[in-house]
C-alpha cells in the first residue's frame, strides 16, 4: 500500500528481545506471537544466507551485528536494500552516541535507544538521515537532563528511603 | 537513574526464570506501594518508577498500573520527566478513554508551548500511538504546524510524519485543503531532512488523491535530478558512503510511481535521471564498503521499479533487464535475490517478457546451485513468471527435476506450479488420446479390491462417457466394465449410486448388447422401490427411457457431454480446500444455496404476497421449472446436472445458461450499455436506488411495489451474459390497459389480479456505472401511469469467482498498486458485524472468498473476474473489519479505475 516499516525488533543470539518498535496497531498477543516466530526463523538461518526473506505477506530484512540481530518488517513493494542501510545507520547512531556500542549499553539505557530511534524513524518512515542532526537533538535533550538532575543520596537512589 | 540500573543488574543476575519473576514481583509491589503511599512522590521518583515499569513490560510481563503516574509526568516542566512519560505512553497506551483525554490534553499544551523540543515530543507521541481519538483531536491542528512559516525544521519533519500516521489510521479525519499545495512545495525546501519527511507524506496522500498532488511530479523530478547530478560531497551529511541522499532518492522514485509517465518536458529530465542512475551502476565503486554498494543499488532497484511501472521506454526497459541480468551472477547473495525478484515483474510486463527469457539458463542454474532456500524460491517464481508456450517444456522439466531434492517447505508449491503450467501450456495431446488413456487408467484403478468412493464417481463418469474407447479390448468388454462398476454400487452413498445409475443408462446407449442386463438391474426391487426418492426416480425414468426410446432418440439424449466451459483451475481450488477443509465446506453450502436459489428451487416467491388481490399460481410464477435449460446430460428431476456429482466444487456450473431461442427470449437488448433512456426520470427512480442495493448480493425478489403494481424479479448471470425474468403483478381488481414496459412489448392488457411475465436477455458490453432504467406506462381507470425503475443490473453480476493461493493473491495485489487501480472506503457498519453473514455477502457479491490468504484471520479477501464482451477485468478485494470501532475498511484493486470505484461503492453498501 505504501512504503513503510511495520516493526523493528532487536534481539540477542540467545533470542532475548532487546528492543521492539511497532509502527502498526497490533494486540500484545499478536506482538508476542510475531516476535516468537520471527526470532526463531531468523536465528535458524545460516550466516552466509541472504538478508531478506518472505514472511507471511511481509518482507523481513535483518542483519547481525556482534551478538545482536536487527530485524525489520517491511511491505511488499518496499526497498530491501535501503532498509538494510536503515539498520546500519541506526547502528552507527547508537555507536556514535554510546561510543562503541555493545548489547549492554542497549540493555541499561534502553530508553535512550528508543529516543534515538524516534529521532531517526517516525511512524515507520525515515525522518532524518543526517547523523549530525539526529545526535544534535539527543545531545540537546541530555543537556537539559543534566541541568534538571540534582544529586541524591545513594540510599534514596536505590529506593530505600 | 541509579535505582533503575541497580534493578536491571539484579534482573540480569537472576539465575533462573523463577528468580527473575520473584525479583520482578517484589519490585512491582514496591512501586505499587510508592504510588499508593501518602507521601507525594517527586517528579524524579515518579520518572524512575515509571521507567522500571517500562523495563518490566519490555521483558515481556504485563503491566496494569502506573498509567496515571506516566500521564502526570507529561505535564512536568522537566524535559526528562516529560520524555519518560511520553515513552511510557507510546509503548503501553491502551484505549482507556479517560486516560486518552488526559493524554490529549497534555499533548495539546505541549503543541501550543512553542517550545520546539516539547512540540517534538508531543508529535512523536501522536505518531507512535496514532489512535483514532488522537486523530480526532489533532488531525486539524497538525497541518497548520506543518506549513506555518515559523515552524522549526525538526518540528516540520515530525509534523509531516505524524500527519502521515494519522492519515493511515483515519484518512477520513484528515481533510485535504489549502495546506496540501504548501506541503507539495516542501519538496523544494532547503533542508533535506524536511524534504525526506515531506516526500513520505506526499507519496501516501498522492496514492489516494492523485489529482490534488499532481504538481509534486515535476518538483520531485527536479529534486531528484539535482541529487543524482551532485558531486558526492555536495550534500554533506546527507551523503551516505559516497552516495548522495540515497533515502531521499528512493522516496522520490517511489513518489513518481504513483503517477503515469509525466509530460514530455518533465519526462525528458526524468529519463536523464534514470539513465544517470543506470550509468552509475556501471562505474567502478567509490568504496569497497558494502554500505556503498547497498545504497547505490537501493536507488538503482527503485529506478528500475519506476521504469517497469512506466513500461513505456523500450530503451530503459532493455537496459534495466540487462542490469538485472548482471546481478543474477553477482557474488552478493542479496543482489542475486533481488535481481530474481525484480525480474519477475519484468517478466509479467509484456514488453520485456522476451528479454527476461534470455536469462533462462542462469535462472535454472540458480535453482540448482543456490544454497539459500529463499533464493531458490525466487528462482522458481521467476521460472514460473517467464514460462510461455515456447519454453514450457524445458521449465516444467527443470522444475520436476528440482522437485526431487527440493526443500519440503516449497515442494507443494512447485507441484502446483508444474500442474498449472501443464494445464496452461500442454498442447500435444489429442482429446482422444487423453480420453482413452483416462478410461483405461480408471478401469485399471477400479480393479483394486477396495477403492475410494471418489474413484468410483470419477470412474463412473469417465466410463459412462468414454467406456466405448476401451471396449474393443476383451479384458474391458462392456459387460466387464458394467460388472466392475456395479460391484461397487452397494457400498456407495446415495449421490454416488445416483451417478452410477446415470452411467448405466449411458451404457444402454453405448453398448446395446448389454441393454437387457442393465434393464434387469434397473427393474429390480432394490432400485424401482428404493426408499430414496432420487434413486427410485432415476431407476423408473431410465428404465422407461431405455424401453420406449428409439436408438436415435437415445443417442441424442445421451450424447457425449460437451467440453467443460473455462472456469477456475480445479488445482487451485484443491489447494484452497486442502488448507481449510472445514471452512470451505461451510462456504460450499452457501454457494450451493446460492446456486440452487438461482435454479429456482423451493423458495417462497415474493409475488405471493397477501396483498395480491386475486390468488395467482405464484409458485409457478417464479419457479423457473418451465424454462428450457439446455443440458445434454439426461436431466434427472432434481439435483442438477451430473457435473455436480463429479466435481462437487463447481456447483456454479450446475446450470449452464441456455442460449436463448428467439421464440422465448428477447433479442439481446444491450441493457447493460444503458441505452434505455428515460425521458423524464420519475421520482421512483430514486426510491429504487435502495432497492437496487438489496439486489447486489442476490438475484431474486420484489423490485418495486405500490398500491397498483408489483414487480418481481428472478435473474441469473453467467460471465458477461444474464437473463432476467420480470413479473408484473396487477394488484388491483381493474384491468391495466396499454401496458407497455420499455424493455419489450407484452400483452397490453393485464387483468386485475393477474401477472405478466417477460424475459430479458442481458449482455455486458463494457463496464458501467448506471443501472439500466425500466420505464412502464399503462392506463389504470382512465389515468395514464408512468413509472421508472432501475433494474438491479450491477457490475458485480458479471463476476466469476477465482480461487488463488496467498502468494498469487499478493503477487497480483502488488501488480495492481498504482493509485488509479486501488479504491478504498472506510465506513461505519450498518449491520451487526457477523463473520458468517459477511462471508455469505462476499460470495453473494460474486467474488470467491479466499481463506487463509490474509495474515490477519479477521480480514476477508476475495478475487474474481468481471466479464464484459470486450475485456475481462481481474478484481481483488480486501475487507478489514474493526469490531471495536464498528468500522470497515474496504479496498478494491482492479486494472481499471472505474471498476474499482464502482465495485467498492456497491459492496460498501452491504455491510
Amino acid at each position: 500500500m505504501s512504503v513503510h516499516m511495520q516493526f523493528m525488533l532487536l534481539f540477542s543470539r540467545q533470542g532475548k528481545l532487546r528492543l521492539q518498535k511497532w509502527y502498526v496497531p497490533l494486540s500484545d498477543k499478536e506482538k508476542k506471537k510475531i516476535t516468537r516466530e520471527l526470532v526463531q526463523t531468523v536465528l535458524a538461518r545460516k550466516p552466509k544466507m541472504c538478508s531478506f526473506l518472505e514472511w507471511r505477506d511481509l518482507k523481513i530484512v535483518y542483519k547481525r551485528y556482534a551478538s545482536l540481530y536487527f530485524c525489520c518488517a517491511i511491505e511488499d513493494q518496499d526497498n530491501e536494500l535501503i532498509t538494510l542501510e536503515i539498520i546500519h545507520r541506526y547502528v552507527e547512531l547508537l555507536d556514535k552516541y554510546f561510543g562503541s556500542v555493545c548489547e549492554l549499553d542497549i540493555i541499561f539505557n534502553f530508553e535512550k535507544a528508543y529516543f534515538i530511534l524516534d529521532e531517526f524513524l517516525l511512524g515507520g518512515e525515515v525522518q532524518e538521515t543526517s547523523k549530525k542532526n539526529v545526535l544534535k537533538a539527543i545531545e540537546q535533550a541530555d543537556l537539559l537532563q543534566e541541568e534538571a538532575e540534582t544529586p541524591r543520596s545513594v540510599l534514596e537512589e536505590i529506593g530505600l528511603t | 537513574m541509579r535505582g533503575l540500573a541497580v534493578f536491571i543488574s539484579d534482573i540480569r543476575n537472576c539465575k533462573s526464570k523463577e528468580a527473575e519473576i520473584k525479583r520482578i514481583n517484589k519490585e512491582l509491589a514496591n512501586i505499587r506501594s510508592k504510588f499508593k503511599g501518602d507521601k507525594a512522590l517527586d517528579g524524579y521518583s515518579k520518572k524512575k518508577y515509571v521507567c522500571k515499569l517500562l523495563f518490566i513490560f519490555l521483558l515481556g510481563h504485563d503491566i496494569d498500573f502506573g498509567h496515571m503516574e506516566a500521564v502526570n509526568l507529561l505535564s512536568s516542566n522537566r524535559y526528562t520527566e516529560k520524555q519518560i512519560g511520553y515513552l511510557f505512553i507510546s509503548v503501553l497506551v491502551n484505549s482507556n478513554s479517560e486516560l486518552i483525554r488526559l493524554i490529549n490534553n497534555a499533548i495539546k499544551n505541549d503543541l501550543a508551548s512553542r517550545n520546539p523540543i516539547f512540540m517534538g515530543l508531543a508529535l512523536h507521541c501522536i505518531a507512535n500511538v496514532g489512535s483514532r481519538e488522537m486523530a480526532e483531536a489533532f488531525a486539524g491542528e497538525i497541518p497548520k504546524i506543518l506549513v506555518a512559516g515559523d515552524t522549526m525544521d525538526s518540528v516540520k519533519q515530525s509534523a509531516a510524519l505524524c500527519l502521515l500516521r494519522l492519515y493511515r489510521t483515519s484518512p477520513d479525519l484528515v481533510p485535504m485543503g489549502d495546506w496540501t499545495s504548501r506541503v507539495v512545495h516542501l519538496l523544494n525546501d532547503q533542508h533535506l531532512g524536511v524534504v525526506t519527511a515531506a516526500t513520505s507524506l506526499i507519496t501516501t496522500l498522492a496514492q489516494k488523491n492523485p489529482e490534488e498532488f499532481k504538481t509534486s511530479v515535476s518538483l520531485a523530478v527536479s529534486r531528484l535530478s539535482r541529487i543524482v547530478t551532485s558531486a558526492s560531497t555536495d550534500l554533506q551529511d546527507y551523503t551516505y558512503y559516497f552516495v548522495p541522499a540515497p533515502w531521499l532518492s528512493v522516496k522520490l522514485l517511489r513518489l513518481l510511481q504513483c503517477y503515469p509517465p509525466p509530460d514530455p518536458a518533465v519526462r525528458g529530465r526524468l529519463t536523464e535521471c534514470l539513465e544517470t542512475i543506470l550509468n552509475k551502476a556501471q562505474e567502478p565503486p567509490k568504496s569497497k564498503k558494502v554500505q556503498h554498494s547497498n545504497a547505490k543499488n537501493a536507488v538503482l532497484f527503485e529506478a528500475i521499479s519506476l521504469i517497469i511501472h512506466h513500461d513505456s521506454e523500450p530503451n530503459l526497459l532493455v537496459r534495466a533487464c540487462n542490469q538485472l541480468g548482471q546481478f543474477l551472477q553477482h557474488r552478493e547473495t542479496n543482489l542475486r535475490y533481488l535481481a530474481l525478484e525484480s525480474m519477475c515483474t519484468l517478466a509479467s510486463s509484456e514488453f520485456s517478457h522476451e528479454a527476461v527469457k534470455t536469462h533462462i539458463e542462469t535462472v535454472i542454474n540458480a535453482l540448482k546451485t543456490e544454497r539459500d532456500v529463499s533464493v531458490r524460491q525466487r528462482a522458481v517464481d521467476l521460472l514460473y513468471a517467464m514460462c510461455d508456450r515456447s519454453n514450457a517444456q524445458q521449465i516444467v522439466a527443470e522444475m520436476l527435476n528440482y522437485l526431487e531434492t527440493a526443500d519440503y517447505s516449497i515442494r507443494e508449491e512447485i507441484v502446483l506450479k508444474v500442474a498449472i503450467l501443464a494445464e496452461k501450456y500442454a498442447v500435444d495431446y489429442t482429446w482422444d488420446d487423453v480420453q482413452g488413456y483416462a478410461a483405461k487408467t480408471v478401469f485399471e484403478a477400479l480393479q483394486a479390491p477396495a477403492c475410494h468412493e471418489n474413484l468410483v464417481k470419477v470412474g463412473g463418469y469417465i466410463l459412462g462417457e468414454f467406456g466405448n474407447l476401451i471396449a474393443g479390448d476383451p479384458r474391458s468388454s462392456p459387460l466387464i466394465q458394467f460388472n466392475l462398476l456395479h460391484s461397487k454400487f452397494h457400498l456407495c452413498s446415495v449421490p454416488t449410486r445416483a451417478l452410477l445409475l446415470s452411467t448405466y443408462i449411458k451404457f444402454v446407449n453405448l453398448f446395446p448388447e448389454i441393454k437387457t442386463t442393465i434393464q434387469d438391474v434397473l427393474r429390480s426391487d432394490s432400485q424401482l422401490k428404493n426408499a430414496d426418492v432420487e434413486l427410485q426416480q432415476r431407476a423408473v425414468e431410465y428404465l422407461r427411457l431405455s424401453t420406449i426410446a428409439s436408438t436415435d432418440i437415445l443417442a441424442t439424449v445421451l450424447e457425449e457431454m460437451p467440453p467443460f466451459p473455462e472456469r477456475e483451475s480445479s488445482i487451485l481450488a484443491k489447494l484452497k480446500k486442502k488448507k481449510g477443509p472445514s471452512t470451505v465446506t461451510d462456504l460450499e453450502e452457501i454457494k450451493k444455496e446460492r446456486s440452487s436459489d438461482m435454479n429456482g428451487s423451493a423458495e417462497p416467491t415474493p409475488v405471493n404476497a397477501s396483498n395480491v388481490s386475486t390468488p395467482s399460481p405464484s409458485a409457478d410464477l417464479l419457479g423457473l421449472g418451465a424454462v428450457p435449460l439446455t443440458n445434454s446430460a439426461p436431466a434427472p428431476s432434481s439435483s442438477g446436472s451430473l457435473l455436480v456429482d463429479v466435481f462437487s466444487d463447481s456447483s456454479s456450473v450446475a446450470a449452464p445458461l441456455a442460449p436463448g431461442s428467439e421464440d422465448n427470449f428477447a433479442s439481446s437488448s444491450d441493457l447493460a450499455s444503458s441505452e434505455v433512456v428515460s425521458e423524464e426520470p420519475a421520482d421512483a427512480v430514486h426510491d429504487a436506488d435502495e432497492l437496487i442495493h438489496k439486489f447486489i448480493c442476490k438475484n431474486n425478489g420484489v423490485l418495486f411495489e405500490n398500491q397498483l403494481l408489483q414487480i418481481g424479479l428472478k435473474s441469473e448471470f453467467r460471465q458477461n451474459l444474464g437473463r432476467m425474468f420480470i413479473f408484473y403483478g396487477n394488484k388491483t381488481s381493474t384491468q391495466f390497459l396499454n401496458f407497455t414496459p420499455t424493455t419489450k412489448p407484452v400483452d397490453p392488457i393485464v387483468d386485475g389480479g393477474a401477472q405478466v411475465q417477460q424475459v430479458v436477455n442481458i449482455e455486458c458490453i463494457s463496464d458501467f456505472m448506471d443501472a439500466p432504467i425500466l420505464n412502464i406506462q399503462f392506463r389504470y381507470g382512465g389515468t395514464l401511469q408512468n413509472l421508472s425503475v432501475k433494474l438491479p443490473i450491477t457490475l458485480n453480476k458479471f463476476f466469476q469467482p477465482t480461487e488463488m493461493s496467498s502468494q498469487d493473491f499478493f503477487q497480483r495485489w502488488k501488480q495492481l498498486s498504482s493509485p488509479k487501480q486501488e479504491v478504498q472506503n472506510i465506513f461505519k457498519a450498518k449491520h451487526p458485524m457477523d463473520t458468517e453473514i459477511t462471508k455469505a455477502k462476499i460470495i453473494g457479491f460474486g467474488s470467491a472468498l479466499l481463506e487463509e490468504v490474509d495474515p490477519n484471520p479477521a480480514n476477508f479477501v476475495g478475487a474474481g473476474i468481471i466479464h464484459t464482451k470486450t475485456i475481462q477485468i481481474g478484481c481483488l478485494l480486501r475487507l478489514e473489519p474493526n469490531l471495536q470501532a464498528q468500522m470497515y475498511r474496504l479496498t478494491l484493486r482492479t486494472s481499471k479505475e472505474a471498476v474499482s470505484q464502482r465495485l467498492c461503492e456497491l459492496l460498501s453498501e452491504q455491510f
